[in-house]
């Protein structure tokens, strides 16, 4: 508990000042470009969650991130026909209440998509392996069809969302929307690393490794995956949460991409899946990669840049970016029985010998 | 007289047309060591699996510790004190084999004593156990730099650190040699000394004759002969089925 509050804490430090660096080069573009990758270190953790630890591939982020999205977009709308939406008895209360900020808009996204990643996860207990995620692509196919068919929230038409220009204190909205993403990211490293050290930890490490075993050792895992779908989902969701607010106008078209599913799975691949250090090293290198790319070359080789990588890193480096620190990390670390700056390094980021 | 840890009544198991267990009876005192035996496809792993959870018998019931357990998941039988060995060692890869023995301490150990066990106290017990199976000095290796014998002593010690009343070990030497089965003779007992009951099912004759007190032959599914092993060996019937009549 105590490291965990040190990390937490650390993380924190960390956030703020990548913040006031940014503010301190006063130039909005970086806040636009950040937003999309600490947005994708939230989702490269939460796949991370059930995908790395637990073991079972999700091919569905985008739907996780899209309810989120939407949660959002229906909250929004909801607050700008209260009088058409409530009954009379009911709308001055409405008023007071909507439209919701966007902190409570993550919390109410977050339990959507964590609802969704419960149910996910309650149909598919008994499916492993390829089976789990062309279920999980399903699902994404099965919620942008309702998406597309749910003319409140602008069915295929899509929906405008009109952001405030400034926020008090802070000032620019960006600049609100790029400390909100700071302040999620380090929640769902945070969580990602108590996660990890804890019985929780374990009992998803030995459903990644062996399920049988897992319940010969008394491990509940039926209720260990629901566990890890719902927290996974919600931490999706509550990423996909402020993106109407970022973007100003959400399609299902664009809440649904492509690139969320790649980039989720790709970016702990590459990263490496069995730390939360892993997902955040491949969020922040492919993140930043593609953000250059876009202004360098155009964003539609950012799905082609993911692939060059993954196929690479999958021939070259199996265990990714972590798994090839790590052996070097652990080379000399419990040699003369005293803990080394490499040990504690290598205990700090939670990393295993050998581990995939 | 006590009533029996284990009682296993008319458990029947069918794989599509196969019969796999036709009506099997089978009672285990605490504090027994029984052995089972019979030739390959005679039913045994299937009725480890019964009781264990891993499979859920058709017919008849089990009984353990006072209690029916149909219908409980292998890990809720686990909790109510029955552990197993699988015939194929499944450690967990990605965790060292101190930690491979800490996941039963965590989620076994501890739901049965109703306290939780201090991290310090969760060490300790691993280092215990390591001690005892001979796996001290590779408690912080991986599972794959294990020898076949010290991954079929893990596989007992991780069945042990969920402070089982009764221990099932599946085949814990197969392909072990003469010497390597003696150490796992030897281990078995030194836990059964410890109040552990213990079934083994084995095909190692000379194991299986010394270790258990009491011997059960499985054939086709059905138990043929239940008695002293001496007695069990000497069955004309025992003897026809391993021998062909």
């Amino acid at each position: 508990m105590r490291s965990s509050l040190f990390f937490f804490l650390v993380a924190t430090l960390v956030g703020a000042l990548f913040f006031f660096g940014i503010r301190w080069v006063a130039n909005d573009y970086l806040f636009f470009a950040g937003y999309t990758v600490l947005q994708f270190i939230v989702l490269a953790t939460a796949w991370n969650i059930l995908g790395g630890y637990c073991g079972y591939v999700n091919f569905g982020s985008a739907a996780f991130f899209a309810v989120g999205a939407y949660s959002s977009v229906a909250l929004h709308k909801l607050a700008a026909g209260v009088d058409r939406y409530f009954p009379e008895a009911l709308v001055g209360l409405a008023k007071i209440v909507l439209p919701l900020n966007i902190p409570t808009l993550i919390i109410f996204g977050g339990i959507c998509s964590g609802l969704i990643g419960l149910g996910t996860g309650y149909l598919t207990l008994r499916l492993r392996g390829a089976f789990f995620a062309i279920a999980t692509l399903a699902l994404a196919v099965v919620l942008q069809t309702l998406i597309v068919n749910w003319d409140f929230v602008g069915g295929s038409r899509g929906a405008y969302i009109i952001r405030p220009q400034s926020v008090p204190i802070i000032g620019s909205y960006i600049q609100y929307l790029f400390l909100i993403m700071v302040v999620l990211s380090v929640l769902a490293l945070t969580v990602a690393r108590m996660i990890e050290r804890s019985r929780l930890g374990y009992g998803f490490a030995t459903i990644r490794d062996d399920e049988l075993a897992a319940e010969a050792c008394g491990v509940p895992t039926l209720r260990l995956k629901l566990i890890a779908t719902t927290i996974s989902g919600a931490l999706m969701g509550m990423a996909g949460a402020p993106f109407p607010y970022y973007i100003g106008y959400l399609e299902p078209g664009s809440a649904f991409g492509l690139a969320y599913a790649v980039n989720s799975i790709a970016m702990p691949m590459i990263g490496g899946t069995t730390s939360w250090v892993g997902p955040l090293v491949g969020a922040l290198l492919l993140g930043i990669i593609q953000q250059v790319a876009t202004v360098t070359i155009s964003s539609a080789v950012n799905l082609l840049i993911v692939g060059l990588l993954l196929v690479g890193f999958v021939i070259v480096a199996p265990k990714g970016i972590v798994g090839l620190v790590q052996d070097f990390m652990r080379a000399r670390a419990s040699d003369e029985g005293r803990p080394t700056w490499r040990s504690r390094l290598a205990i700090f980021a939670n990393m295993r010998p050998g581990a995939r | 007289m006590a009533e029996p840890l284990l009682q296993v009544d008319n458990l029947g198991k069918r794989f599509g047309g196969f019969v796999a267990l036709d009506g099997i009876n089978l009672s285990v005192t605490q504090g027994e060591r029984l052995g089972l035996i019979g030739p390959n496809g005679s039913g045994k792993s299937t009725l480890v699996n019964c009781m264990c959870g891993t499979l859920q018998n058709e017919t008849g019931s089990v009984r353990f510790d006072g209690h029916v357990v149909d219908g409980l998941a292998a890990h809720q039988r686990t909790h109510r004190g029955m552990a197993r060995s699988f015939q194929l060692p499944r450690p967990f890869t990605t965790l060292s084999v101190a930690e491979n023995l800490r996941v039963p301490l965590l989620y076994t150990a501890n739901t049965r004593r109703g306290t939780h066990l201090s991290p310090a106290e969760i060490t300790a017990r691993c280092e215990e156990l390591t001690g005892l199976v001979g796996l001290a000095a590779k408690a912080d290796k991986l599972p794959r730099d294990l020898t076949q014998v010290e991954m079929r002593k893990l596989e007992l010690a991780r069945a042990m650190a969920a402070e089982p009343k009764l221990l099932i070990a599946d085949e814990a030497m197969a392909g072990l040699s003469q010497s390597e089965v003696g150490d796992i003779v030897e281990l078995l007992i030194k836990l059964n000394e410890r109040g552990v009951t213990i079934i083994l099912i084995e095909h190692i004759m000379r194991a299986v004759m010394s270790f258990s007190q009491r011997l059960v032959v499985l054939v086709s599914g059905k138990k043929i002969a239940d008695g002293k092993p001496d007695d069990v060996v000497n069955n004309p019937e025992v003897i026809g089925a391993y021998l062909g009549q």
